[in-house]
């Protein structure tokens, strides 16, 4: 059953652009893979980075040839996540080696070792499914040092025999640590997170914002200043409601793009309190210079004060999940800290524009 | 960049290290060093607690309280009421997750 299933699989992988032959082991033919990526690889990757087309991006799990490996070649290990495959042979060109990728259910390696889907039992079962140990004659596979998290390399060594060694964090050392006698240096096992790291991040904190609280945050806007005594009036809704949808996606900006990419440049380590002081500053720069926000009302700048910054708090706070270096614990003591003052900030701000409306509609 | 301060759990246990280094080589954020052949902790505040170092010991010589560090995590935890975990094994289709 399990060879029968292999065996489809296999004829799928051969099916892929990216596979340029086959060649043939003591345990099934396997394909070869090439090292270039081809421009639809790169515009994959983009959608990748912006949209929900990277929730469905697989390679299927398995064994795949780079070059004209042998049985003394390296065995290197990823995850099913297209991306994830495509880095690592691309790092990969010009050397013979094997890849086993594993199914982590179309995840990248860290996250996937987070969730255990990256771990010792699928490992140890995907290096039986493939029939590791006829394809080559050592029992050294190189599995990438971010799946550690998931991996216990004495225990992939008790159930399959082959002994984990932890190659650099990023696939782009490979070379230079087969170079050093499969020595990482400390630079290659640290994990850093650059300007542009960050940056290609931003995409996916701007477009769940938008997608999942934009367009209530626009509805509740533009019924509150399109109501009016005599009725919900577009013209009212669009006037009074326009400055802050405007000054909404400015607090998305300053949350989702800014913080992020300003991240060790802005003060305190909070998420939530970076966040606030980048969404502060958006709101006293746009209030004070664009002439659109200079005359609001004193009760409505109050509540702009009060509200757009933790808006831009929240929005920071879920880069902790695209960060590098946030830990479980952190996260939790920012969460209990902040969740109350969003709560009562959104109350508080919300009463405010009730008291506007009532100044407006001459009721106070 | 460093997170916050003094909320790591990481922990060491001495007795049980035998000073084989794997935590040196599996840790992302150079927490550990060598010191009198056995593992102590450099700088507990760049834990992450991805678990990895724990993963590897294979003398239980260390402790954290593994997670995600992940603020939508840890929300979805709280409003369905289990484990943080991310959405990112493909069950949501939105796009919306880490």
């Amino acid at each position: 059953m399990a060879e029968l299933k292999f065996i489809k699989m296999s004829s799928e992988k051969e099916r892929s652009a990216w596979v340029t032959g086959t060649i043939m082991t003591d345990a099934a033919a396997i394909p070869i893979v090439s090292t270039d990526l081809a421009p639809s690889d790169y515009w994959e990757n983009i959608r990748c980075r912006t949209t929900a087309f990277r929730n469905n991006y697989t390679v299927t799990p398995g064994l795949y040839a780079v070059g004209a490996p042998d049985k003394a070649s390296d065995v290197f290990v990823s995850a099913n996540y297209k991306l994830s495959f495509d880095v690592l042979r691309k790092a990969l060109k010009g050397l013979n080696a094997w890849v086993l990728v594993l199914d982590t259910k179309g995840i990248n390696v860290w996250c996937a070792a987070g969730k255990g889907t990256f771990g010792t039992d699928e490992l140890v079962q995907r290096i039986s499914l493939t029939q590791l140990d006829r394809v080559v004659n050592h029992n050294k596979i190189i599995v990438p040092q971010l799946g550690a998290p998931g991996i216990s390399a004495y225990g992939v060594k008790k159930a399959s025999g082959f002994k984990v060694s932890y190659g650099p964090v990023r696939a782009e050392d490979i070379r230079a640590y087969i170079a050093a006698g499969y020595q990482a240096t400390g630079e290659m096992r640290t994990v850093t997170f650059p300007l542009f790291d960050r940056l290609i991040l931003t995409p996916m904190e701007i477009n769940p914002a938008m997608k999942k609280y934009y367009p209530w945050y626009a509805l509740i806007i533009l019924s509150i200043f399109g109501l009016q005594p005599g009725g919900i009036f577009f013209r009212e809704a669009l006037v009074g409601g326009l400055p802050f949808l405007l000054l909404g996606l400015i607090s998305v900006i300053a949350g989702a793009l800014v913080t992020p990419v300003l991240l060790p440049f802005i003060p305190f380590r909070s998420f939530a309190v970076k966040g606030w002081i980048t969404g502060l500053l958006a709101i006293f720069l746009s209030t004070t210079f664009i002439a659109m926000f200079r005359h609001l009302n004193t009760v409505l700048l109050i509540s702009t004060y009060l509200f757009f910054p933790l808006a831009s708090s929240y929005i920071a706070l879920q880069f902790t999940g695209a960060s590098t270096f946030t830990g479980i614990s952190g996260v939790k003591k920012e969460l209990k800290m902040s969740i109350p003052l969003y709560i009562s900030g959104v109350v508080v701000s919300l009463i405010l524009l009730l008291v506007y409306k009532l100044g407006e509609w001459r009721v106070l | 960049m460093k997170y916050l301060s003094n909320v790591a759990s990481l922990e060491i246990f001495p007795e049980r290290c035998v000073g084989c280094g794997i935590c040196i080589e599996v840790c992302p954020h150079g927490v550990f060093a060598m010191e009198n052949k056995k593992a102590v902790i450099l700088d507990r505040d760049q834990c992450m607690e991805c678990g990895a170092c724990v993963n590897n010991c294979a003398f239980k010589a260390l402790n954290v309280n593994k997670g995600v560090g992940c603020a939508a995590a840890v929300i979805n935890s709280i409003v369905s009421g289990g484990e943080p975990s991310c959405d990112c094994s493909g069950k949501n289709k939105n796009g919306d997750c880490c």
